[in-house]
């Protein structure tokens, strides 16, 4: 059971970042990158490490998601 | 172009052939022996440190964690003198639509998102979080004010220069307490202080001193970073 949750969701990163790379546009780029942050808390979560997870859910699921919708907004303008 | 696919595919093979086999000699998960831990849980327990990683992260490694924190002020200090605010005068940005549930969301988990910041960093060597952690937490919560309130209000409770002041106090804090440990101890950001009584508030010694500096200079560099984004994302003077 227990090796079968880790699979799972080790399994949910790997599609979640599949969508990341395939996705093209910048633009929409950013709303997957933040599912896959929030796959990433989840088997850090299963892995028993809840520091990382707390670090990898605030900055990788809000800021770099944000960040990188700034900076499409600003360079895009141009 | 042939020549960097043909790079990239060398250093790819290579990368991959390390992982593997460093994934072949890793201890299995859940395995009883491990060298690190047995070193580690001992020293935690001595000083009175619940978690682990915030024992390694500001006692037997604070060393690092200095080198990281500097890495954070680096990165602002980097944002704030390349991307410089935009010269035009521009009008703040016009209020957009929210959905109502958005907003009411928002409303609804911004106290929570700074009790919730507050918790992690004020807890950070009893359960898991510590400073960096809560301080990105209190960072992003307080944008919260941007997305259901507005702009404006974000700008009046965001008070800039005085983060930038604390951002920097911060990290020279972090230092000064790692000399105070040197005169006092001996030892380079070596824990001076009481170490109190397993599992209270004021325990652990210099943990949650170091732990507390980190996350108000997270906290605040943060919010100056996303300043200047939001600026020029934005497309108005600061």
């Amino acid at each position: 059971m227990n090796t079968a949750l880790l699979l799972m969701t080790l399994l949910l990163v790997a599609v979640a970042a599949l969508v990341v790379v395939t996705t093209h546009d910048p633009r929409r780029q950013a709303a997957p990158l933040s599912v896959f942050s929030l796959c990433l808390t989840v088997l850090f979560v299963v892995f028993q490490a809840p520091d990382v997870a707390l670090s990898e859910l605030a900055v990788g699921a809000a800021v770099v998601p944000l960040l990188v919708l700034l900076t499409v907004r600003k360079v895009g303008r141009r | 172009m042939r020549t960097r696919d043909g790079l990239a595919l060398v250093g790819g093979t290579g990368v991959a052939a390390l992982l593997v086999a460093a994934f072949l000699r890793m201890p299995a998960v859940g395995e009883h022996a491990h060298v690190y831990r047995d070193l580690v849980l001992p020293a935690a327990l001595r000083a009175n440190t619940p978690n682990l990683v915030s024992s390694v992260n500001f006692d037997l490694r604070a060393f690092d964690t200095l080198g990281e924190e500097t890495i954070v002020a680096a990165a602002v200090v980097g944002v704030l003198a390349l991307l410089q605010p935009p010269d035009r005068r521009a009008t703040p940005p016009q209020r957009g639509y929210v959905l109502p549930a958005v907003r009411f969301s928002g409303y609804l988990l911004l106290p929570v998102a700074v009790v919730l910041g507050l918790d992690v960093v004020l807890h950070g060597h009893l359960t898991p979080g510590g400073g960096f952690q809560g301080g990105v937490v209190l960072a992003t919560g307080w944008h919260l004010l941007y997305l259901s309130g507005s702009y404006s209000a974000l700008q009046r409770l965001r008070p800039l220069a005085w983060l930038e002041h604390a951002e920097a106090v911060a990290t020279g804090l972090y230092v000064a307490t790692g000399l105070t440990g040197l005169v006092v101890t001996g030892g380079f950001l070596a824990n001076f202080l009481p170490l109190g009584r397993f599992g209270s508030l004021l325990s652990a010694g210099t943990v949650p001193l170091l732990s507390v500096l980190v996350g108000l200079e997270v906290a605040a560099g943060v919010i100056v970073l996303l300043s200047r984004f939001l600026a020029h994302g934005l497309g108005h003077a600061r």
